[in-house]
C-alpha cells in the first residue's frame, strides 16, 4: 500500500493556483524524486504532506492527501502526530544553535515528559549512528551544532528526524548547499535509509533524480506531467514536455 | 570642471563633518564638566550619609537607593506585560485593523511628554487607585513610560530569530508555544535585556513621572515599604539646584556625577551584552 497518497490535490496561495488537480502515489522504502523547473510547485506539494503551508497566509487546498490511509487534510487532523512521522529536510542546513546533544534530542524533549539522560542517550547514539555520523561525533556532542560542516549539519538534521521516529523523509533540496562531495555522501546515505523510510526528495538536479531515485515525478506549473519508474521517464518519457525538460530543453 | 565639482565635494565633505562633530560635542562637553566639578565631591560619606543642615551638606544616599527601588519597581511592572505584548505582536498578532490600532498605541506611547505620565500617574494610581505617593505609584508611572521601549526592542530582538528555526520545530511536530518557549525566547534574550536595560536608564533619569508620584522633597530615613515616599536622584538634583538656596556647587555637581554614572553604567552593561551576543551569533 503506499504511504502517501494524493486524490486530486488542488492548492492556491491567494488566487495563484500552485497545484493543479495532483494525483500521485508514494510507496514505502522507496525514494520518489520530484523534478521540474523553478516555481513549478514541487517543493509547495512536499510541504503540503506535512503541512507545513499552513504557516503561510491565504493558503487553500482541496482534495485529499493520504497518509496511512488517513486524510491529513482534514481540519482535525492530528498536526503533532503527523509531523513527527513526516519529517521534513530543508535546503539549508538547519540546526539549532544548541550543542549536538540537544539537537538531536529536541524532539523528544518535546514530545514526552520527563524523559531519562539513558533514554536520550541511546537515542542519541542510535539516531548518530544512522547518519554514520557517531564515530566523528560522539566525543564532541557537547559541542555547538554551528561548530560542524554543512554537510555534517545536514546529517544531524536527518539524525534529528530520525531521533523522532519519522516514516517519511521529506528532502526539499537538501545537497543544493553541498558541494559535490559531500553531496555524494548524502546521496549514499538516503540510499541506506530507505530500507527503513520512505524518501521523497525535490531536486532541481536530474542527474542527482536519476542517481538516487526509483520513482520519478515531473511536474510543470503545478501538474505532474508525469510519474513513473526513474528508468522509464529518462529513457522513454511518455509525455513531450517531460522529454522536452530532460533532454535539456528548457529548465 | 572637474576642479569645481572636487571642490564642491570636499565643501560638502566639510560641512558634513562639522554637523556631526556638533553631535559629539556637547555630549562630549556634558561629561568633562560633570566629571570635572562633580568627582571632587564623591567620597564615601557623600554616597552612604543622608543630606544635612537643608541638604546644604552630607551625602545623598536615600536619593540613590529611592531611584534603585523605583528602577527595580519599573522594569518588575514593565517586563513581563512588555515581553508578552512583544511575543504576541512579533509571534501571533496577524495584520489586521486591531493590530494596528496596538502597534499605533505603542509608538504613541513613546512620544507622549514625561510630564504627561506624571500627571496620568498622579491621577491614576496615586489618586484613583489611592496608592498615594509612593514607590508603587511611581514604579507603576516609570514603568509605563519604559513600556514602549521593552515592547520595540523585545520585538525586534524576537523577530531578529531566523524563521527557518521556527519552521524546523515545529516541523519536528513542536506546537508553537513549545517553538516560542524553546528556541525563539533562548535567541532572543541578549536582544531583550539589552532593550531591557535601555529602559532602565530612561527610567532612572526622568523626573517629571515621579515629581507627582512619589518624590519626597527632602526624607532623611530610607523607605520602608512600597507604599511609602523616597527620594529619588533626578528630584534631588531638582530641588537642590532651584528650590534650595546657598547649596555648594560640589553637591549640586556630584548628584548629577552620580546620575550620569548610573545611567552610563546601565547603557554600558547593554552595550556589553549587545556585542557579546553578535560575536556569539553565526547564523
Amino acid at each position: 500500500m503506499a504511504k502517501i497518497s494524493t486524490e486530486k490535490l488542488n492548492l492556491w496561495y491567494g488566487d495563484f493556483q500552485a497545484l493543479l488537480d495532483v494525483n500521485a502515489s508514494f510507496e514505502p522504502n522507496r525514494i520518489t524524486a520530484i523534478i521540474g523547473p523553478s516555481g513549478c510547485g514541487k517543493s509547495t506539494m512536499l510541504r503540503v504532506f506535512n503541512r507545513m503551508n499552513d504557516l503561510i497566509e491565504g493558503v487553500k487546498t482541496s482534495g485529499k492527501v493520504l497518509v496511512d490511509g488517513i486524510n491529513i487534510l482534514d481540519s482535525n487532523a492530528d498536526l503533532v502526530k503527523l509531523r513527527k512521522e513526516v519529517g521534513m529536510v530543508f535546503q539549508r542546513p538547519n540546526p539549532f544553535p544548541l550543542s549536538i546533544y540537544e539537537n538531536i534530542v529536541f524532539g523528544e524533549r518535546v514530545h514526552s515528559e520527563n524523559v531519562k539522560k539513558d533514554k536520550l542517550d541511546e537515542i542519541v547514539e542510535m539516531s548518530l549512528k544512522s547518519v554514520l555520523l557517531w564515530d566523528e561525533l560522539k566525543d564532541r556532542l557537547k559541542e555547538s551544532a554551528l561548530s560542524l560542516s554543512l554537510e555534517q549539519r545536514q546529517r544531524l538534521c536527518i539524525a534529528r528526524l530520525i531521533a523522532v521516529k519519522s516514516d517519511v523523509l521529506l528532502m526539499d533540496e537538501p545537497c543544493s548547499t553541498l558541494d559535490p562531495q559531500a553531496t555524494a555522501k548524502i546521496e549514499e546515505l538516503m540510499r541506506e535509509l530507505k530500507n527503513n523510510y520512505t524518501i521523497i526528495i525535490v531536486t532541481h538536479n536530474m542527474q542527482q533524480a536519476a542517481r538516487v531515485s526509483d520513482d520519478t515525478g515531473f511536474m510543470l506549473l503545478g501538474e505532474l506531467v508525469e510519474f513513473g519508474k526513474t528508468d522509464q521517464i529518462f529513457t522513454a518519457p511518455k509525455d513531450k514536455r517531460t522529454e522536452d525538460y530532460i533532454t535539456g530543453r528548457y529548465g | 570642471m572637474k576642479r569645481n565639482s572636487h571642490r564642491a565635494q570636499n565643501i560638502a565633505f566639510f560641512f558634513l563633518l562639522m554637523a556631526t562633530l556638533l553631535i559629539v560635542v556637547p555630549v562630549g562637553l556634558i561629561v568633562v564638566i560633570i566629571i570635572q566639578k562633580g568627582l571632587p565631591a564623591i567620597n564615601w560619606q557623600f554616597l552612604s550619609d543622608v543630606p544635612r543642615q537643608g541638604m546644604r551638606a552630607g551625602g545623598i544616599f536615600p536619593a540613590i537607593i529611592g531611584t534603585i527601588y523605583l528602577v527595580t519597581g519599573a522594569i518588575v511592572f514593565a517586563l513581563p506585560i512588555g515581553l508578552l505584548a512583544a511575543i504576541y505582536l512579533s509571534e501571533y498578532s496577524k495584520d489586521n485593523p486591531l493590530n494596528r490600532i496596538i502597534k499605533l498605541a505603542i509608538i504613541n506611547l513613546a512620544g507622549v511628554p514625561s510630564v504627561v505620565y506624571g500627571l496620568f500617574g498622579l491621577a491614576l494610581f496615586v489618586i484613583f487607585f489611592k496608592f498615594g505617593a509612593s514607590i508603587l505609584s511611581g514604579s507603576l508611572t516609570l514603568g509605563i513610560m519604559i513600556l514602549p521601549i521593552v515592547i520595540t526592542t523585545s520585538r525586534e530582538a524576537l523577530e531578529s530569530v531566523p524563521q527557518s528555526f521556527r519552521e524546523v520545530s515545529l516541523s519536528l511536530g513542536a506546537s508553537k508555544w513549545q517553538t516560542i518557549r524553546n528556541i525563539v525566547l533562548p535567541n532572543a534574550i541578549p536582544g531583550i535585556l539589552t532593550g531591557t536595560i535601555l529602559g532602565l536608564g530612561r527610567a532612572a533619569g526622568e523626573t517629571a513621572p515621579i515629581l507627582f508620584t512619589v518624590a519626597a522633597f527632602y526624607l532623611p530615613q530610607l523607605p520602608k515599604s512600597i507604599f511609602d515616599q523616597a527620594m529619588a536622584l533626578p528630584y534631588h538634583l531638582y530641588v537642590i539646584s532651584t528650590q534650595v538656596p546657598n547649596v555648594d556647587e560640589k553637591i549640586r555637581y556630584g548628584t548629577a556625577f552620580v546620575l550620569l554614572a548610573l545611567v552610563l553604567f546601565m547603557n554600558l552593561v547593554a552595550i556589553i551584552i549587545r556585542t557579546k551576543f553578535r560575536k556569539k551569533k553565526k547564523w
